[in-house]
């Protein structure tokens, strides 16, 4: 056979910075495939050094312009674990809600804005409104209210300003949460829609068997703080995340790479979904067996499935919060801050993954050390591996370039990726 | 499609990113009641984080990010001889932003704690005026949409369009917030240019100097208020490094 193709994608576009994609296939062999993230390194874990506790969320959010939210959070959680502080109830309640406000507008932009139009055969998604304007309708709806869920909790979408150590700066209006839940309520026909618009689309029928990495729930699908488990039964507690994680530096990237029972394990909507599929909102179940995807699914194109009905058991839980803070007293929003010398570390689900900040203070609340293991480090090697298994399934006789082009794109943009965090 | 009554003639935009978290881009996204008249005023070029659209023919660049990299003094060159107008979008391309704070760090050494034996390659982070010209612009972690949209709108249309100069306090006593420091907080608002119509404030987090400083501020008297509410000069100078906003200010 003499068959030859060649990729070479750099950058990847519609995805958070800077990743290159090359495959090189001779005479029907495959030379190389590989994923380098080349994104420009920032160094936060040395910037936040000598930071004072309350500063350190207000930095380590500026490590990503989409899941700014999640990482406020995980830096909060490192914090207040340092610290020995249990914040109060409503604010517990109004952080998860921002959590969930972050998840539905990463998710919705990346299902809508990012992943869908290479399923109609558009560049993006600015003629996609123009040529499907109902699409491009439901998009923006949906996203506009996600993000004013975000800017109606946490001060801000991008770069929340009301979450803070102890707790939270405020609680929102009462009429404008019910308000909120109304919306959410409503937008539960927009996400149906969304459901039916995926449903015409065909994901390329690709396995590759992997370790999925999460968040385990206890009593509900995991968001934040807990336990961390994998597909193929590894356990360990939050603090032992470095068991976990094992990150590695690699010669051609400026992200880490992770590895764990393999060469490779995943993290983010679809290994949340393997690991705790038994806690969805029925409603999200439902949407999940309407595609067939059922734990443990191995195919990486189905993370946008998976993505689509977390959007609906987020939205269910939003509506829940919104109904438990209208009925509860509000009582504290924040508990008292004692700064102590010691470690603390946080583990939420960012919407890409499993994403911990692990800070280390003196006695005066000074950060003396600080470790970040974000979700798109965790499914570099992973990207990597899976290039290589779907050039070796799809470069057979009558395969073009720009096909093979266009598959390992969708396959990359199919984790999400954010290249930015990655090298934090 | 007429936008403010007029049809437009079309701006041909390009977005391009450096080193920063690529926030400022997804600003232009938001704002989803006006996103797509918004839209229909530009022709986009090149928007690599949410298009696959690729031309070099350009008006207007918007830059978002710092420069840390030899590649990107190169790409920001190209850029400026492409571009009629070039814009610094955001506090990173503004003043370098928070990368900035890297700089007080040694570059082996930042490469040693975070990559060990195999450091990466970077530069002494610099905001994008001091690599080229740069005709406009735009401060803010993240910027203001809204801001975007009126400076769009003059370059577009002609919309007379200026900057505020007055201080974040001012805004902020017009959508009546409580004074952060009467609530125990630090707040460069007295010094910080306004325009943003004063978000944090509003939510509850004392001003940190996103947008770098307000016409003729009065540092000394400044300093001398938060010394009152009892803020360390070490509290106040890291508030003034933080988005590298007023790298001249020294509190001491």
């Amino acid at each position: 056979m003499k068959l030859d193709l060649k990729v070479d994608v750099h950058p990847l576009t519609r995805v958070e910075g800077h990743g290159n994609i090359k495959v090189r296939v001779k005479g029907g062999r495959i030379k190389e495939a590989r994923w380098d993230v080349v994104e420009t390194p920032r160094y936060f874990e040395v910037m936040l050094k000598n930071k004072h506790y309350a500063t350190a969320p207000l930095l380590a959010s500026r490590i990503c312009g989409i899941c700014s939210i999640s990482h406020t959070l995980a830096s909060l959680r490192a914090t207040e674990r340092a610290f020995g502080i249990t914040i109060p109830e409503t604010a517990a309640r109004l952080r998860a809600l921002g959590c969930h406000g972050e998840t539905l507008q990463s998710h919705i932009l990346h299902l809508l804005f990012l992943a869908a139009p290479d399923f109609f055969n558009e560049p993006s998604v600015i003629p996609l409104m123009e040529k499907k304007p109902d699409v491009g309708a439901v998009a923006l709806r949906l996203k506009g209210l996600a993000n004013r869920l975000c800017d109606v909790v946490a001060g801000r979408t991008t770069h929340p300003v009301s979450f803070l150590v102890g707790g939270v700066a405020r609680m929102p209006e009462r009429g404008e949460l019910l308000r909120l839940g109304d919306e959410l309520r409503r937008s539960l026909d927009d996400l149906a829609a969304v459901a039916e618009l995926f449903s015409t689309f065909e994901m390329p029928d690709f396995v590759r068997e992997t370790e999925f990495v999460s968040l385990e729930g206890e009593d509900g699908y995991p968001f934040i703080g807990g336990d961390l488990i994998s597909s193929d039964g590894v356990e360990h507690p939050e603090d032992g995340y470095r068991t976990m994680t094992n990150e590695y530096v690699v010669r051609d990237s400026t992200s880490k790479w992770s590895r764990l029972s393999r060469e490779s394990y995943a993290v983010g909507a679809l290994a949340r979904f393997n690991n705790n599929s038994r806690f969805l909102h029925p409603g999200a179940a439902e949407v999940a067996t309407g595609f067939t995807l059922a734990p443990v699914n191995h195919n990486p194109f189905m993370n946008n499935i998976a993505q689509l009905v977390e959007c609906i058991h987020v939205t269910h839980d939003a509506i829940r919060l919104i109904e438990e803070l209208a009925e509860s007293p509000i009582g504290e929003l924040k508990a008292e801050v004692v700064p102590k010398a010691g470690e603390g570390v946080g583990a939420i689900e960012a919407p890409r993954g499993l994403l911990v900040h692990h800070y280390e203070y003196d006695e005066s609340g000074i950060l003396i050390k600080a470790n970040c293991v974000v979700p798109t480090t965790q499914n570099n090697a992973s990207i990597h591996h899976d290039l290589g298994e779907l050039v070796r399934k799809y470069a057979v006789e009558g395969m073009t370039d720009e096909r093979l082009e266009l598959l390992c794109s969708m396959l990359v943009r199919a984790y999400d990726p954010c290249l930015s965090c990655s090298v934090h | 499609m007429k936008y403010l009554g007029i049809e437009p003639k079309k701006l041909v935009v390009a977005v391009f990113d450096f080193t920063g978290c690529e926030g400022c881009e997804l600003q232009l996204a938001n704002k989803e009641e006006t996103l797509v008249a918004f839209l229909n005023t530009l022709e986009i070029a090149r928007f690599r984080e949410i298009s696959s659209s690729e031309s070099d023919r350009y008006d207007v660049a918007l830059i978002d990010g710092a420069i840390s990299r030899h590649d990107e003094v190169e790409r920001v060159r190209a850029i400026r001889e492409r571009a009629r107008f070039l814009v610094a979008m955001g506090s990173c391309s503004c003043f370098g932003g928070v990368n900035r704070l890297r700089n007080a760090t040694d570059i082996d050494e930042a490469n040693r704690e975070v990559y060990g034996d195999q450091p990466k390659e970077t530069l002494f982070v610099r905001s994008v005026k001091e690599i080229v010209p740069v005709d406009v612009e735009i401060p803010g972690c993240p910027v203001s949409k809204d801001e975007v949209e009126r400076i769009v709108q003059h370059l577009v249309l002609d919309v007379p369009y200026s900057f505020p100069v007055y201080p974040v306090c001012l805004e902020c006593k017009q959508r009546f917030i409580t004074c952060l420091f009467t609530k125990g907080q630090l707040c460069l608002g007295p010094i910080t240019r306004g325009g943003c119509k004063a978000p944090c404030p509003a939510g509850g987090l004392g001003c940190m100097g996103c947008r770098g400083p307000a016409l003729e501020p009065n540092f000394q008297e400044f300093f001398s208020l938060s010394r009152e509410h009892g803020f360390s000069d070490r509290q106040i100078q890291d508030h003034l490094d933080f988005f590298g906003g007023f790298k001249e200010v020294d509190v001491t």
